[in-house]
């Protein structure tokens, strides 16, 4: 159903729809796209994509920690985070295509059922 | 680097493909992932991250500005979580500049 999880596989199948190339070579295109995008986003580069988002690599200082568990302090070292911020676009696309469709219980009700 | 770079870049690496090719390769990328959103759904792709849907429930804001209440609605926001290889070579060592 159109509910479950999207996946490489999923991206590649929908590539080989649209494109007439074999699927092995989708397959390899949508691997290179996600590489492509890892490549600059570890030399610290945004990627960005208009009407999607931006993937934003943050620094983050470090810290002292605690683990809430035991209460023992436990240092935390500077280390980079990403962050991807959605465009305009994309949030209003999702906001109004999920509210059309009676909210996430209503789509979540539809994906128990169908599984 | 922008979409058009992405698409630059692409088009280098497979001198087969039109580049009119490489585009329509890339916007499906994006769209997909956009309409399993849109659908409720998760999209996971193990090594770079997983994009899902979260709900913010309708609250009582507050203009900054003028200090009125306001009401805001619900709404539903796209989240992403980095995945573990992509974090882990975020923070090989010397990839900190």
């Amino acid at each position: 159903m159109s509910h479950k999880t999207l996946t490489r596989a999923d991206l590649a199948e929908a590539v080989y729809k649209q494109v007439g190339l074999s699927r092995n070579e989708t397959a390899d295109l949508v691997e290179s796209v996600l590489e492509t995008m890892t490549d600059r986003l570890v030399h610290g580069e945004t990627v960005k994509i208009s009407s999607f988002g931006s993937f934003v690599v943050r620094h983050k200082g470090g810290r002292v920690g605690r683990n809430p568990k035991t209460g023992e302090e436990v240092p935390i070292e500077p280390r980079r985070v990403l962050v991807f911020r959605p465009s305009q676009i994309m949030k209003d696309d999702i906001d109004q295509g999920i509210k059309a469709r009676g909210g996430l219980s209503a789509l979540k009700t539809d994906q128990a059922a169908a599984e | 680097m922008i979409k058009s770079e992405l698409i630059d870049k692409l088009s280098r690496d497979n001198p087969h493909l039109l580049r009119r090719d490489v585009e329509m390769i890339v916007a499906t990328i994006f769209d997909e992932i956009v309409d399993t959103l849109k659908r409720g759904g998760r999209v996971e792709l193990r090594g770079f991250g997983a994009f899902s849907i979260k709900h913010r429930p309708a609250r009582q804001g507050r203009n900054p500005r003028s200090g009125e209440t306001v009401a805001v609605d619900e709404k539903f926001v796209p989240h992403f979580k980095v995945g573990k290889a992509l974090r882990e070579r975020l923070n090989a060592d010397g990839s900190q500049t």
